[in-house]
């Protein structure tokens, strides 16, 4: 179409301005285009990738770097689905994955839903939510471990207030139960806004006349929600869940500074794990096999979750 | 009429639209305690922010910020008498505690490295970006979808995953602890973003404009020069905030692949020690002085908030 209208201009204009046109032909000009970018995430994302995949068959180890490549095959492959360690890293992942989301689901839709009510001065207090989310996990993240200290940090002497528990007592960060939870309350503290605007969308999305002919067949405050509300703002939910779960999954700046995994291994999500492995230990190979194990982890389980979105969108 | 009525999302009653009012005003000034704490402390002096109970109402103090851009030595209070008047503010507060300045700390040159790898990735990336969608938007491309979705993909990989194989490239071609290997790489991760918010922004601008600058006599470079680009300004300066952002914020990639000359500022923060532990004072003075253009930028950006954090697939 596009093509047709440049071939009728060029045609209808004299010769030399017709060749300016066709100078660069527009598919010619699409890859002059898109090719740097593509050229860019081969050479940065691809290779480095494929560069893993290899190292995940040997028995490398990047600070050894003369030492000889042995060839395993498959056997870090194997020896990582058979790790307690790793095992038990994954579940400490759901579980954190688990907990985030789903508070910052609940949180995140309920504030949502009282913002729609549009009260004065609305726009404001939104823009105020929002600042957590924009800053920087890690720098942020860090600070909190001053909050958590205990005795002289705010959020332990306010525990310790509000609880009558002593002070001295209120071990977030060094305490193997508490830990987890630490993490998931500076996690929910900082994405909640994230949730809720995507819902606040979701809810901004539903037309006025549905709910209209809803009041018209006196249907109640609560059947409205459950009918209307939440079916048509789910889309919006799934993909905030999505977002969130993908970003939680590959959770690293605010564990490391917070916890650093511990105390013990209680915090120690995957990409700590990881990092324990490769940086730490300088199991690059086995470490690389991880790595391709929780890419395609990663990869599958969002592949499955968008295709359950798109039916819901479809519905 | 009835209760349903006057409680309904059609219209909200005055008292569910008050009740609202006021969660969220509570959730507001809660989630902000944290950060207004960060404020505080930086005005604090070290003994004042590990005060039992936490002290609210304080002397504020610059002694954090002094802190924070120097390094120190202690001194005896002789040695410190024999020497002349304080030369400034932050050299009689350091007396005070029996120290003298040493010289400056890291944190210009590692805030300074943050604004060279911010901007350096952030032009890289919206510069990829921008063609690359315009490319997307109006031509048609063999495999868009899969090429568009294999861009959106590099997102899915865990930081720590991708660091590996890169540390070892990074280590083969001596780019490991530089500007320029961050800047590759934080261009990298954000064309992602780029292409997708820009082809957003690009699919809303009408063809009709292009078609008639090329009726007009334009070739397709100069009717994308002349007329798309200046109408994509808003979308092309959002996205670029965001990728700042993005680049600002980042730490797990600074954390593992740099450690010295080409360090950020948030590995560094971290670090920041005084004597007997964490300096906490000028931990959170350099919180603030790291955080003040984030907040301008979230300010700025707040239509557009939406969009950027969910890759354009949320318009309003």
């Amino acid at each position: 179409m596009l093509n047709r209208t440049a071939d009728n201009v060029a045609r209808a204009t004299p010769e030399p301005l017709a060749k300016r046109i066709r100078g660069i032909s527009d598919k010619g000009l699409a890859w002059l285009f898109i090719s740097p970018t593509i050229l860019l995430l081969l050479a940065i994302n691809i290779f480095p990738l494929f560069w893993a995949i290899y190292l995940s068959f040997t028995n490398y180890r990047a600070n050894r770097p003369n030492e000889v490549v042995k060839n395993l095959g498959l056997a870090n492959y194997q020896r990582i689905l058979g790790d307690q360690d790793i095992w038990i890293a994954m579940q400490t992942t759901a579980h954190f994955v688990f907990w985030t989301i789903l508070l910052q689901t609940v949180i995140g839709f309920t504030l949502a839903w009282l913002i729609d009510r549009k009260f004065r001065g609305h726009a404001f207090w939104t823009t105020i939510i929002l600042v957590p989310m924009m800053l920087s996990p890690a720098v942020v993240g860090n600070f909190w471990r001053f909050l958590y200290e205990p005795q002289i940090g705010l959020f332990s002497y306010v525990i310790s207030f509000v609880t009558g528990i002593p002070p001295t007592n209120v071990q977030m960060l060094s305490n193997v139960e508490l830990a987890p939870w630490a993490i998931i309350i500076v996690d929910t503290w900082m994405w909640t806004p994230y949730v809720m605007l995507i819902c606040l969308a979701g809810l901004r999305s539903i037309p006025e006349y549905i709910y209209e002919a809803a009041e018209v067949d006196r249907a109640s405050n609560w059947r409205q929600f459950w009918s209307i509300t939440l079916p048509m703002a789910l889309p919006f939910i799934m993909l905030a869940v999505l977002f969130r779960g993908i970003e939680n999954f590959k959770m690293f700046d605010m564990v490391n500074l917070l916890t650093g995994g511990g105390p013990g291994s209680t915090t120690e999500v995957a990409s700590i794990t990881l990092k324990r492995q490769a940086f730490e230990s300088w199991r690059t190979g086995y470490s690389s096999a991880f790595a391709i194990i929780l890419f395609v982890a990663v990869f599958g389980l969002a592949n499955i979750y968008v295709k359950a979105l798109n039916k819901v969108k479809q519905r | 009429m009835s209760l349903t009525t006057a409680h309904s999302v059609v219209a909200p009653s005055a008292n569910s639209k008050r009740i609202a009012g006021v969660i969220i005003v509570a959730y507001a000034l809660i989630s902000i305690v944290p950060l207004l704490w960060i404020f505080a402390t930086s005005f604090k002096t070290p003994p004042d922010s590990i005060a039992y109970p936490p002290k609210i109402v304080f002397q504020p103090s610059l002694e954090g910020y002094c802190n924070l851009f120097t390094t120190r030595t202690r001194q005896t209070p002789e040695y410190i008498n024999s020497l002349g008047p304080a030369t400034g503010l932050c050299d009689a507060t350091v007396r005070k505690r029996n120290m003298v300045i040493a010289g400056p700390s890291n944190f210009v040159p590692r805030f300074v490295n943050s604004l060279i790898i911010a901007f350096g990735s952030t032009f890289c990336a919206v510069f990829l970006g921008t063609l690359s969608a315009y490319g997307f938007s109006r031509f048609k491309v063999p495999l868009a979808d899969d090429l568009l979705f294999f861009i959106l993909s590099t997102r899915f990989m865990p930081p720590i995953a991708v660091a590996i194989p890169i540390y070892l490239m990074y280590r083969e071609l001596g780019l490991s602890d530089t500007a320029l290997g961050m800047i590759l790489l934080y261009t990298a991760v954000n064309v992602s973003l780029a292409v997708w918010l820009l082809k957003g922004f690009i699919d809303e601008i009408p063809r009709e404009y292009e078609e008639a600058a090329m009726i007009d006599g334009y070739t397709r470079l100069q009717a994308f020069w002349r007329t798309v680009l200046p109408q994509a300004t808003t979308g092309i300066a959002a996205t670029a905030i965001f990728c700042l952002i993005f680049a600002w914020n980042e730490y797990a990639f600074a954390a593992l692949l740099t450690s010295g000359t080409a360090q950020t500022a948030p590995p560094f923060i971290p670090t920041i020690i005084g004597e007997g532990g964490q300096d906490w004072p000028a931990v959170a003075a350099g919180t603030t002085i790291f955080l003040v253009p984030i907040l301008v930028f979230t300010i700025l950006l707040r239509k557009q908030l939406l969009r950027g954090i969910t890759f354009g697939a949320v318009r309003k």
